[in-house]
């Protein structure tokens, strides 16, 4: 592995990979006082965030602290980003300073993929943490990794991706990952919020989340932002949430193993109700926590070689 | 003038190679084996002769953005490209929305003297859609404003649509429509469809056009204006035209670029901003219907929608990026690979689409003519044979924007004449 850009296109063998190592770790460090590896001393990762972001950041530069790299981060506010540098020289800048990775978030799709064309003579590692509406590869190894623990493997199971998925790049990366690892995915949406196109995706498809509850192994909420309650995608944010909302009535329909995630922020009472959020079969801590060790697994790919052992 | 004899070339690819006269600027003599009595001869040897291009829809970015274009190195790129009329866009800075602006750029074109530069005059003032800008100023100014388009922008609003289409026909001009209802393509970057979907960018649905053109040709029919529908990109908008054309009173006729007859979405799989363009590359279903309806006349003409943009504007994130692509020096030899030589249309049929309507739909009279004794020598000189790889750094324009970089292309432009004086290919005079 190179870069990681995008789930799409990653072998299963690859992913797997990476979430087997991500297991290792969480073993290696568990009940360990002092959470800290050698692995990537004397190595730099930058993470550029042109996004707000809370729990991905924190999680990228723990992950990176806890593998001893030299974990930089660039914010676009404070830098030479605001004095309108464009992303392609601040990437060779901070390359040209001795970034080994760069972790990226930017709201435009892509431009990791950019960033990766752009760094490509000076062999810089890029890890896409969300680009656009396009792909958020480390959250889907994240909730894979968090779906294993929980279920074994995924293969034959049956995942519901609930919410807008138009806009969500959570939602694409996870199609991708989930179905290469043999999960069945059903995205459950009202029609506004399916992109035109995805009648081509190895999914199901369905408007109507009480069918579809009692077969799930899994359901995954996903945040409905403010800016599309105002965007004319649904009546109201009422009608969203009697309609597409996980209400303590749907968790009750859902069988007894199924698990609940949310890749977060939650809006309590609008996509999930707080006592679903709150219940055992919620994992929504759990998420958090594996994307540390996902993320170090990342990481650890893409510096120390595949062959190196953690 | 002095005298030019064009050697061995067959006008419109048809029988034997005969000799051209050009005399004053005018195509004098015309047959095999002319006498050259010590005159320049320009050597056509398998050479086809066509009527000197004519292309509806370029960009020249002057004034303004002379870091990505000028009317000098514009000219010089569509003399290459075997052009002796373009029509330059009026979304320069400032806009050409009056007849300074207007005189300029014609008068600016003429001193170069490369080809015929004429100005488009924006529809409304600034280009914002409100208010109508002085047509008839720019009409009765020395550059003769024909043709207004806001292109850039869709004149939205209806009521403002029907008014530019009803006052234009006392100019005798024509409204060039960017057909885009700006509601329906807010923020959007692709085509919308399965790749878009995938690489995550905001949808540019077909439907945005063909409301338009569908809404347009109604209007037009209704005020008796004439309507030229800018960029054509979707199957769809095909089929609204047909059965516009189907209808009497409508005067409405359309353009496709060379860029929506051969590539397609999915060239955006790199998100390399250089095949970004609006409208955006579409769908192989698509490609198939507008060379059809190129083929038959459902689409009048070939225009390059030329449209230049300096390194910044292009080496950055898709979404960051301009909209547009080089078109003018490669725009003959996609016509020859999709049209010609895939049997859809003769040299006679690309010298049509090419050369004859849009001179029609502009109203120029001294370009699209035949080649025949008596005509202006306004003349594209192609050879049919010539296989070249295109590179952006060696192409005539400021910028280099070309989505055919490294691509082989077939067919090339070898020479052009401008009222018998010699424009591109000028290493091909001896004597």
């Amino acid at each position: 592995m190179k870069h990681l850009l995008g789930t799409e296109g990653l072998s299963a063998k690859t992913a797997t990979a990476v979430l087997n190592t991500a297991d290792n770790l969480k073993r290696t460090l568990l009940g360990r006082e002092v959470h800290k590896l050698p692995t990537l001393r004397g190595r730099t990762v930058v993470t550029m965030f042109y996004e707000n972001s809370t729990r991905t950041r924190a999680s990228f530069e723990i992950a990176g602290k806890w593998m001893s790299a030299d974990v930089v981060n660039v914010s676009a506010s404070g830098s030479s980003v605001g004095k309108g540098e464009s992303l392609r020289d601040t990437a060779l800048t901070l390359s040209a300073a001795g970034a080994d990775c760069v972790v990226i978030r930017h709201p435009a799709s892509g431009a990791a993929q950019r960033l990766a064309h752009w760094l490509h003579a000076e062999g810089t590692a890029v890890v896409n943490a969300g680009d656009g509406m396009h792909e958020h590869p480390t959250q889907a190894l994240l909730d894979a990794a968090t779906l294993r623990e929980r279920l074994g493997p995924l293969d034959g199971r049956r995942v519901a991706i609930v919410g807008d998925v138009l806009h969500s790049r959570v939602a694409r990366s996870n199609v991708h990952l989930l179905s290469t690892l043999g999960a069945e995915v059903v995205l459950v949406a009202p029609p506004t919020l399916l992109p035109v196109g995805v009648a081509s995706w190895p999914v199901a498809v369905s408007h109507t989340l009480d069918a579809e509850l009692p077969s799930l192994d899994a359901i995954m909420m996903l945040r409905v932002q403010a800016e599309r309650m105002h965007g004319g995608f649904f009546p109201s944010a009422r009608e969203y949430s009697i309609t597409y909302g996980l209400s303590e009535a749907r968790q009750a329909m859902l069988p007894e193993h199924a698990v609940v995630l949310h890749p977060g922020p939650m809006l309590r009472g609008m996509e999930i109700a707080s006592a679903v959020a709150d219940s055992p079969r919620a994992a929504i801590t759990e998420q958090v926590h594996n994307g540390v060790h996902v993320r170090m697994a990342v990481l650890y790919h893409l510096l120390a070689g595949e062959e190196a052992t953690p | 003038m002095t005298a030019l004899l064009i050697k061995g070339v067959r006008p419109y690819g048809e029988g034997d190679p005969v000799d051209m006269l050009v005399r004053d600027g005018v195509l004098s003599e015309i047959g095999p084996n002319l006498a050259a009595d010590g005159m320049r001869m320009l050597d056509a040897a398998g050479l086809v002769a066509l009527p000197g291009f004519v292309d509806l829809h370029t960009h020249l970015r002057e004034p303004g953005r002379e870091d990505a274009e000028t009317i000098e190195s514009g000219s010089r790129a569509a003399a290459l490209g075997g052009y002796t009329a373009v029509f330059a866009m009026a979304n320069t800075d400032p806009v050409t929305d009056n007849a300074v602006i207007a005189e300029h750029v014609w008068r600016r074109g003429q001193a170069i003297g490369l080809v015929d530069v004429h100005p488009v005059g924006a529809v409304t003032v600034g280009l914002d859609g409100a208010k109508l800008a002085e047509l008839g100023t720019m009409a009765a100014s020395a550059a003769a404003v024909r043709m207004f388009s806001d292109d850039g922008y869709c004149v939205d609003d209806p009521l403002i649509m029907r008014r530019a289409l009803e006052y234009s026909v006392a100019l005798d001009a024509v409204i060039a429509q960017h057909a885009e209802e700006p509601r329906l393509t807010a923020g959007a970057q692709a085509h919308e469809g399965e790749r878009a979907a995938r690489l995550g960018l905001a949808g540019w649905p077909p439907s945005a056009e063909e409301t338009i053109v569908a809404r347009d040709c109604l209007l037009a029919e209704h005020a008796g204006g004439r309507l030229h529908i800018c960029h054509v990109s979707s199957a769809g908008t095909v089929e609204v035209l047909r059965w516009a054309k189907d209808r009497r009173d409508v005067w409405v006729s359309a353009e496709v670029t060379p860029h929506h007859l051969l590539l397609t979405d999915e060239r955006l799989t790199s998100y390399d901003p250089v095949n970004k363009v609006n409208p955006p590359l579409r769908t192989a279903a698509d490609v198939k219907a507008l060379r059809s309806a190129l083929a038959d006349g459902a689409i009048d003409c070939v225009a390059t929608d030329h449209a230049p943009h300096a390194p910044q504007d292009k080496d950055c994130e898709w979404s960051q990026a301009k909209p547009g692509m080089l078109g003018l020096q490669t725009a003959l030899s996609i016509v020859v690979e999709t049209m010609q030589v895939a049997g859809l249309l003769d040299w006679r049929g690309v010298a049509r689409v090419m050369s004859e309507r849009p001179a029609e739909i502009a109203g120029l009279a001294d370009h699209g003519r035949p080649l025949e004794v008596g005509e202006p020598a306004n003349l594209a000189l192609v050879d049919p044979d010539a296989r070249w790889t295109v590179r952006g750094e060696q192409l005539a324009s400021v910028a280099g924007n070309t989505p055919y970089d490294g691509m082989e292309l077939m067919a090339r432009v070898v020479g052009t004449v401008l009222r018998g004086r010699v424009t591109a290919g000028q290493e091909r005079i001896a004597g």
